[in-house]
Order: structure tokens, then C-alpha cells, then sequence
């Protein structure tokens, strides 16, 4: 670029010296900006219902933190660790050459897709009342036997009782992880498709397996796409973990506060705990994902590899590379 | 890319090669009647082609004459409809037992690729792995060599092909050419008796083509064989030893690449040569 003047070595030109332009709207929307929080100040403040002091006195009772730290924080933890890992495989699955395992992962993201969320839980935390005991074996071992002419035969490996295993936590966590494994199949699914086919021809001709190549080259790749979408599925699942009032699993935040609104008849105060409880966590959740987006983004991309050029540059220069900003007038 | 240096490059006994019939040994790739459609369209109307080891065979022809899916047949890539393939005396894709063909499952397949490097047009580098980690991902996942091991020939192969002080550098940092080569090095690293280039300059700017023309020179000196699809006549005339010209999915003639460059025996073959030369 310097090459028709090469005697001056880098003699930066004079900044440009320009009235820049006015935005005389920003400083309007600033002022009917101001006067709407001045009125919502004034909301909060003057309305005595909202007592605030209530509310601080009773969001970080011990009930309360052990409700967010199990049914929230561990709650989403767990969901999408099952939930993702669960989602792999059904999106495996549905990109598999066998029409079989197509068939299975299609039927499941139908379903699980189909039905809400809440009615899910509703449903998994009320299943005790159709069967108190849940066992594995061979199907019909009963029926088969009366076939036989054995009477109640059992062939069971194993079993639990419902109502042990499958009330609270668990009920919630099976209802929540396997209703977002279907959600993130499709991202999953998205996500590999998004991987230029040329990437699997170079790996085939390497002499990879199906299985080597997703795992090294495809799904590294694909994690670019699916990481953003993710991060809004935990971000979504700490909220939904509201829902698991509905099981019920009582070990959990909003339950917690519901409960203390109801019984001190101090409902309200109790919904903005939940509110400022649910904001704080989910901010947390953002700033990780952040990170999370630029790791896996790294020597892609017009930004990756903008970050890289600019490493590469400013090593070269030795910083400072605004010479082209306009200066005040 | 046209500097007429008529061959010198490793043209020793140039009768001996030109597709003459094979006795069977000595030949690393031998394709007979090969034929490929996709859906009603059929792309390879019976490819006849014998390469024998050592040799360099550029495939020549306009686009959607086939010699790129002929090229992907030679390493399964595409499953052929009819014909068969052998490298080095192994059937593609399938196996012999007791007269019937059978299909081979996908681990087999991919075993036979192993001793098949091919490069792409489009490089196909692995974007989030360095330079190194392309070439050395292969051999150490397939067990071929320990990690050091691997690394240190890695080195040296990226070494000759001129890139010994990327190995740290992503492919998104590196030039067109400079891509291309760690491809090479990439495919290399397996070991390969065979290398297919499927049009490796095609995707380059025209002065990043020497730089690639010069390493595949190079491999071609040190006795790989290699099959390769390409436009750049200076390369099949300097360092080919036989030239397969085809069009609509038929070989239409081949021979010494001096000899069919300079005295086309076809009338197609002499119309596509005036427009590339």
C-alpha cells in the first residue's frame, strides 16, 4: 500500500477536520426517556405494597437458597446435560443411512416437541396414579403365561417404586431433560447440516469411520452453530424451572416463594424476589455464553479471522491503529 | 502457466506405458468399463483405465465430462453402477466370495481409502485444527503412528512442501495456494500408493497455481503415482506420463501427453485443446 511513497516511512496524514453530523433525536429520546423512569421510580417508591423490606428480609432465607441452588441451579445443570447429550444421539439418529433409527428419532421430536412443556411435567409428576410400580422385562409376561396355561407369571428384571423414584426431583428432571433433548436434537441437526459436505468427503477419503469423523471434524465444527442456540435453551430451562411448581418438587425457588407469598398474604413482594432471582441468574448464564460463542468461534468467520488479522497487525505496527477517526471539530 | 520445456521431467521409456495392454503386475489402478449414473443421468458411460505404479495420469476434458466422479469412484467416494475398480490388485468397495459380489461395510471401505490420498479443489482443510493438526488428525486417530511420531513427520512433510513455519497457523490465515499444500502434506501423512487430485488449482489464483504445480512436480519425481484432474496442459505435458482426454462420460482418446497435446487424433479433442492452449 506504501509502496508509491516509500521515502516518508508511515507518516500518518493529517486527521480530517469535519463537523460531524448532528443527531439532535438522541437528545430528545434521552428527555422522554428520563420522564418515563422518573414515572416508574415513582411507581415503585410510593406504592406501599411492594414492601421492599419484606421482600429483601425474606428472598435470602435458607429455604429459599436451598430451593434455588437444587431446583434451579442443579435442576437446569442436570436437564441440559441430559438434554443435550440426549439430543446428540436422537440428532445422530435422524441423519443415520438405517430408516429404522430415522423412523425412532423422528417419532421422539414429534412427540416431545407436541406437547407443552407444563402438561409434561403435570403428566410425569402424576404418574404414580397409573402404576405405583415402574418394572422392566418381558412385555405381556403375564398374559403370555395365562397363553401357557401358567398363572401370573412374572418375568421381571428389575423395578422401582413410583412413588420413590418418580415424585419430585426426578419426575421434573425426566419431564424437563427429555422434552429438551427433542429441542436440541433439532439444533444438534441443524447444526451438522450447517458443515460443508466437503469437510466429510476429506475425512472419508483420509479413511475415517462415520463415527471418527462426526465426533472430530463434523460436530467440532458444528458447535460454532449449535453454542448460541444453546445458550438460549439453558437460559429458557432456568426459567422453566419455574414450571416444576406444577410436579410439584417443592425444593425449588419459585415454589419457595410462591409459598411464602401465599402464606404471609404478601403475594406481590414475593413475585419481584422472583423476578430479581430470576434476572440475576440468567445474567450470569448470558456472560457465560459470551465466552462460550467466542471460544468455539475462534479462526472463523469475518470476526475470528478479523481478530487474528488485527493480533497480526498490531504486532506489526506496534499498536495504535486509529489514525482514520475524525477529529472533534 | 505454458513454459514449453519439452520433457525432460521423468519421461525415461515413454513407449512402455501408453495404456498397452497390463500383464497384471505393476499396475496400481485398473478400471474397466466403470459406469456411473445419478438418478436417469448417466455420467460414466464405461471408463477403461490402467495406471501403472509410478506413473502420472492427468485426466483432461470439459466440465460434466465426468473426470472428477470418475475420480471419486477410484476411492468409493461414489458407489460405480457397473465395471469395476481395482488399486493394486484390491476390488473397491466390494469383495469377491464365491463368484457373487458383495458390498463392503463402511469400516473396510474406509480401511481401503487409507492407502489412497486425495486432493480437493476446494482444500476441504479442517478449519478448526492448525496446520499441524490437519496433517497429524488422520495417522494418530487410525493408529497409524504415536503422537510425537506423527508430529515430527508432520513437520518434515510440511517442510517440503514449503510450509515449515505455519505448522501453529489455522487454514482461514493461510492463502489459496499455501491451503493447498497442507493438503498435500494432509493426504500424505496416511502413507498413500495413490494420490488423486481432483482439480487442485482450479480454486486458486493464478499466481498461487505455481506453487502447488511444484510440490505435485515434486511428488512426481519421487515415484507417487498419481491421477490427476486438472486444466494446466503445462503440467500434464511436463511432468504426465499418460493423458486421458474425456467428454460426455467416455474415455475419447489418451496416450503420451507430448504426443496427444501435439497431434490430437480427434477432432474433439482438437477443438477443446485450441480453446485451452
Amino acid at each position: 500500500m506504501e509502496s508509491h511513497d516509500t521515502s516518508t516511512v508511515r507518516a500518518r496524514p493529517e486527521p480530517l477536520r469535519a463537523v460531524p453530523v448532528r443527531h439532535p433525536g438522541r437528545w430528545v429520546a434521552v428527555a422522554v426517556l428520563a420522564v418515563l423512569v422518573a414515572m416508574f421510580v415513582h411507581l415503585l417508591v410510593t406504592n406501599d405494597a411492594f414492601n421492599w423490606s419484606f421482600m429483601v428480609d425474606k428472598m435470602f432465607r435458607p429455604p429459599i437458597i436451598e430451593g434455588l441452588l437444587r431446583g434451579t441451579v442443579l435442576m437446569t445443570v442436570s436437564a441440559m446435560l441430559i438434554g443435550v447429550t440426549l439430543g446428540v444421539v436422537v440428532a445422530v439418529m435422524r441423519l443415520s443411512d438405517n430408516p429404522i433409527l430415522r423412523g425412532v428419532a423422528w417419532l421422539y421430536t414429534w412427540f416431545f416437541r407436541a406437547v407443552p412443556r407444563l402438561v409434561l411435567l403435570a403428566v410425569f409428576g402424576n404418574i404414580g396414579i397409573l402404576w405405583s410400580r415402574i418394572e422392566f422385562g418381558v412385555p405381556f409376561d403375564t398374559q403370555l403365561g395365562q397363553l401357557f396355561g401358567i398363572d401370573n407369571l412374572q418375568l421381571r428384571l428389575f423395578g422401582f417404586s413410583s412413588r420413590d423414584i418418580l415424585t419430585g426431583f426426578m419426575a421434573g428432571l425426566l419431564g424437563l431433560a427429555l422434552s429438551e433433548a427433542a429441542y436440541m436434537a433439532e439444533i444438534v441437526r441443524a447444526g451438522i447440516q450447517s458443515v460443508d459436505e466437503g469437510q466429510t468427503e476429506a475425512a472419508q477419503a483420509l479413511g475415517m469411520s462415520r463415527g471418527q469423523l462426526l465426533r472430530r471434524v463434523v460436530l467440532p465444527q458444528a458447535m460454532r452453530v449449535i453454542i448460541p442456540p444453546t445458550g438460549n435453551e439453558t437460559i429458557a430451562m432456568l426459567k422453566d424451572t419455574s414450571l416444576l411448581l406444577y410436579v410439584p418438587v417443592s425444593v425449588e425457588l419459585f415454589f419457595q416463594l410462591d409459598a411464602v407469598g401465599k402464606r404471609t398474604f404478601q403475594i406481590f413482594p414475593m413475585y419481584v424476589a422472583a423476578c430479581l432471582w430470576y434476572l440475576f441468574l440468567t445474567s450470569i448464564l448470558l456472560v457465560g455464553q459470551y465466552f462460550l460463542e467466542r471460544h468455539f468461534g475462534k479462526g472463523y468467520g469475518p470476526a475470528g479471522r478479523a481478530r487474528l488479522r488485527l493480533r497480526g497487525m498490531t504486532a506489526e505496527t506496534g499498536g495504535g491503529g486509529n489514525s482514520g477517526t475524525v477529529g472533534p471539530a | 502457466m505454458s513454459e514449453l520445456i519439452p520433457g525432460q521431467a521423468g519421461a525415461p521409456a515413454a513407449e512402455s506405458r501408453t495404456g498397452a495392454p497390463a500383464d497384471g503386475t505393476g499396475l496400481m489402478v485398473r478400471a474397466e468399463q466403470v459406469h456411473k449414473s445419478f438418478g436417469s443421468l448417466e455420467v460414466l458411460k464405461g471408463i477403461d483405465l490402467q495406471v501403472r505404479a509410478g506413473e502420472v495420469c492427468c485426466l483432461l476434458g470439459p466440465s460434466g465430462s465426468g473426470k472428477s466422479t470418475f475420480l471419486r469412484c477410484i476411492n468409493h467416494l461414489e458407489k460405480i453402477n457397473a465395471g469395476s475398480i481395482r488399486v493394486d490388485g484390491e476390488l473397491i468397495g466390494y469383495r469377491e466370495r464365491g463368484g457373487r459380489l458383495h458390498e463392503m461395510r463402511e469400516k473396510e471401505v474406509a480401511a481401503q481409502r487409507r492407502s489412497i490420498g486425495m486432493v480437493f479443489q476446494r482444500f476441504n482443510l479442517f478449519p478448526h485444527m492448525t496446520v499441524l493438526g490437519n496433517v497429524t488428525e488422520a495417522p494418530v486417530l487410525l493408529g497409524r503412528e504415536k503422537k510425537a511420531a506423527a508430529r515430527e513427520r508432520a513437520a518434515q512433510l510440511l517442510e517440503r512442501v514449503g510450509l515449515g513455519d505455519k505448522l501453529g497457523a489455522y487454514p482461514g490465515q493461510l492463502s489459496g495456494g499455501q491451503q493447498q499444500r497442507v493438503a498435500i502434506a494432509r493426504a500424505l501423512a496416511m502413507r498413500p500408493k495413490l494420490m488423486l487430485f481432483d482439480e487442485p488449482t482450479s480454486a486458486l489464483d493464478p499466481e498461487l497455481v505455481g506453487e502447488v504445480l511444484d510440490v505435485m512436480k515434486d511428488l512426481a519425481r519421487d515415484g507417487m503415482t498419481m491421477i490427476v484432474v486438472t486444466h494446466e496442459i503445462g503440467f500434464a505435458r511436463e511432468v504426465g506420463d499418460t493423458l486421458v482426454f474425456m467428454d460426455g462420460g467416455v474415455v475419447v482418446e489418451s496416450g503420451d501427453p507430448r504426443e496427444v497435446i501435439a497431434n490430437p487424433r480427434h477432432e474433439r479433442t482438437r477443438t477443446f485443446l485450441a480453446k485451452v492452449l
